[in-house]
């Protein structure tokens, strides 16, 4: 029969061991899919792929063109609604709203949106955009990205725009400077850097984001840069070549997949090199 | 709207209160007050989305809901053809795979926030950290294919064994009884928690290392072993948020689409065995939808929309609420 003390250090031992084991199976699947992509995608990786638009099934060659442009402009067009409503919804949180009952209601709310499923969204976008127009649309596809990028950078805006010192405010009143311009000129430029770092997450966040492209920017086989028809891009033409049958398909969506994971990899990390630069002021 | 606080935004200061009132008044811009009623229209505007989704979804998916009623819920069958539609089998499905997410993530990310809290030397605190957020970072198109080309062909490989030792068990062993393709609802199940895990991980360790050092340290004294100050300090003190960091996760797996999509396995049946594949909502929206050709199919899909989105803002709402108080004790170590 073991003692009580024994058998209490027993327990701490495996359950601690467990926590250590828990903590290598977690980083285990982060190098397991990176590894993966890496493998897979760094081989199909050439200049084709920047020059070349989508080949047709089963044929040979060809690259991505078409949907790095197509994604590069939703991403784009999406930044431009999302950015400003994201920053001035998130000042008045930040500024005007931070003991207000209400301003906890809207923050509460942004926050389920921000977690809100992105197939939602889509749908959504699809409800007010595609379906009274009666076609899918590049714009529809932003607007549905925009919806997702917004309550990241009202998020990020609000909490950044708090931590700015109240005597920077008292400094700039004191001076008889109008309240508006107090935030334009002192308050953003003092959160800046944070409030940069949430678009940047943003941007991240929205790059990857497949199913809200489905019902409303779709795919297009060819180049286009009209936003108001259907467009091609990465992550919809990785989903469609990686359920194909055809190797070249295939080989195709490792390639985008790997472009994809390293400019979401390449955003996350500057944005956290970004923020502990801005937090040490 | 009150003065001061217009004024002083987030620092507002007692001792700093008067002054602030006075600059008020002397700053009384029209640009001001225009700003202000602008900013916060943009920010109503934002809040409203949530309830113009909500509505958007019941009109298009009105048809859906009233030509079935209750029985759109709590039936099983999904045909096209003859134009019948019961979203019982997505429910359960979603329900399901996120059940299994949450029995592998919960503990996994418990221990992964031990460690990094009490076990874990300074220096390793940081890069462990920021590689389990790496996880929530990589899009879940990429998790999808990694899943279904690489993950699901090594566990099919796993799934014999399964068979072989967990389908004996009575009772519970008709879970795991199946072909072993690989793909299916407890693969499905299993990658969901790979993506929650950061999620739920991240909040846990939030809260434990701001649990008072007081308060561990009252009970190294009386000689507990760490694994008792974690098990019987650390979690009663933070149990409300970390309830709110496992519904945050929960809310992610439940409307997860395109990684459940790829290796759940699409089929619109319901089966006893976790290693037969099955469909959710949301892939069952992402699979069909662009191939709805009838107004009642593509009304029956906007209401299966409705129900995820119901489903999810409601675990959200709870999550933010009980992670209401871990926003206010971290504001308050910052200050």
């Amino acid at each position: 029969m073991i003692s009580l003390y024994t058998r209490r250090q027993l327990i701490n031992k495996i359950n601690l061991t467990i926590a250590v084991l828990m903590t290598v199976f977690g980083v285990f699947w982060v190098v397991w899919i990176l590894w993966t992509t890496l493998r897979y995608g760094l081989p199909a990786l050439n200049l084709q792929l920047f020059t070349q638009d989508t080949p047709p099934p089963g044929a040979d060659g060809g690259g991505l063109r078409n949907a790095f442009v197509g994604s590069l402009l939703l991403l784009g067009v999406a930044v431009a609604i999302g950015t400003p409503i994201g920053v001035l919804a998130g000042t008045w949180l930040g500024e005007f709203a931070v003991k207000h009952r209400l301003g906890a209601v809207v923050r509460f709310l942004n926050d389920i949106l921000l977690s809100a499923p992105s197939i939602v969204i889509g749908l959504f976008a699809y409800a007010i955009l595609v379906d009274p127009l009666g076609h899918f649309s590049g714009y529809s596809g932003a607007v549905a990205l925009a919806l997702i990028l917004i309550p990241v950078v009202v998020r990020t805006t609000d909490e950044m725009l708090r931590l700015v010192p109240g005597s920077l405010r008292e400094a700039a009143i004191a001076l008889g400077t109008p309240h508006w311009k107090m935030v334009t000129k002192i308050t953003w430029k003092a959160a800046s850097t944070g409030i940069l770092t949430g678009i940047i997450l943003g941007i991240a966040r929205i790059s990857g984001e497949t199913a809200p492209l489905l019902f409303t920017a779709l795919n297009n086989q060819y180049f286009s840069m009209d936003m108001n028809h259907s467009m091609a891009n990465l992550p919809i033409v990785i989903f469609q070549f990686a359920l194909s049958p055809y190797a070249n398909w295939q080989k195709m969506a490792w390639a985008g997949a790997f472009v994809a994971v390293g400019f979401i990899l390449v955003l996350s990390l500057s944005s956290r090199w970004l923020l502990s630069r801005g937090t040490k002021l | 709207m009150n003065g001061s606080e217009v004024v002083t935004g987030a620092q507002v200061e007692l001792s700093a209160a008067s002054e602030q009132k006075s600059a008020g008044k002397s700053s009384g811009f029209p640009a001001d007050f225009l700003f202000r009623k602008f900013t916060g229209f943009v920010a109503f505007i934002v809040a409203a989305t949530l309830v113009a989704i909500m509505i958007s979804l019941i009109i298009e998916g009105w048809s859906a809901l009233h030509t079935f009623g209750w029985k759109f819920l709590i039936t099983s069958t999904w045909d096209p053809v003859s134009n019948v539609y019961g979203a019982l089998v997505f429910i359960v499905g979603t329900l399901l795979s996120s059940l299994i997410a949450m029995v592998i993530a919960v503990p996994v990310s418990f221990g992964i926030a031990l460690f990094i809290s009490e076990l874990s030397p300074r220096w390793l605190r940081g890069p462990i950290s920021a590689v389990i957020e790496l996880l929530a970072a990589i899009p879940s198109i990429i998790y999808g294919m990694w899943g279904l080309l690489v993950f699901a062909p090594w566990f099919g490989n796993i799934e014999p064994w399964i068979n072989d030792h967990l389908g004996v068990i009575p009772g519970i062993g008709m879970l795991f009884q199946g072909p072993p393709m690989g793909i299916g609802m407890l693969t499905a199940g299993i990658v969901l928690a790979i993506m929650v895990i950061p999620f739920i991980a991240s909040v846990m360790r939030d809260v434990f290392m701001i649990t008072p050092a007081a308060l561990k340290e009252s009970a190294y004294a009386l000689g507990a072993t760490t694994w008792e100050v974690a098990r019987h300090v650390i979690l009663p003190f933070t149990r409300r948020a970390v309830t709110g960091g496992i519904f945050l996760g929960l809310g992610r797996a439940l409307g997860e689409t395109m990684a459940v999509t790829f290796i759940i396995g699409n089929a619109n049946n319901l089966s006893a065995s976790l290693l037969m594949p099955g469909a959710s909502i949301a892939s069952v929206i992402a699979n069909e939808f662009t191939e709805a050709t009838t107004p009642l199919y593509k009304s029956s899909l906007l209401a299966l929309g409705l129900i995820l989105f119901v489903i999810t803002v409601v675990v959200l709402a709870l999550a933010k609420l009980l992670l209401l108080r871990l926003d206010a004790s971290l504001e308050g170590k910052k200050a």
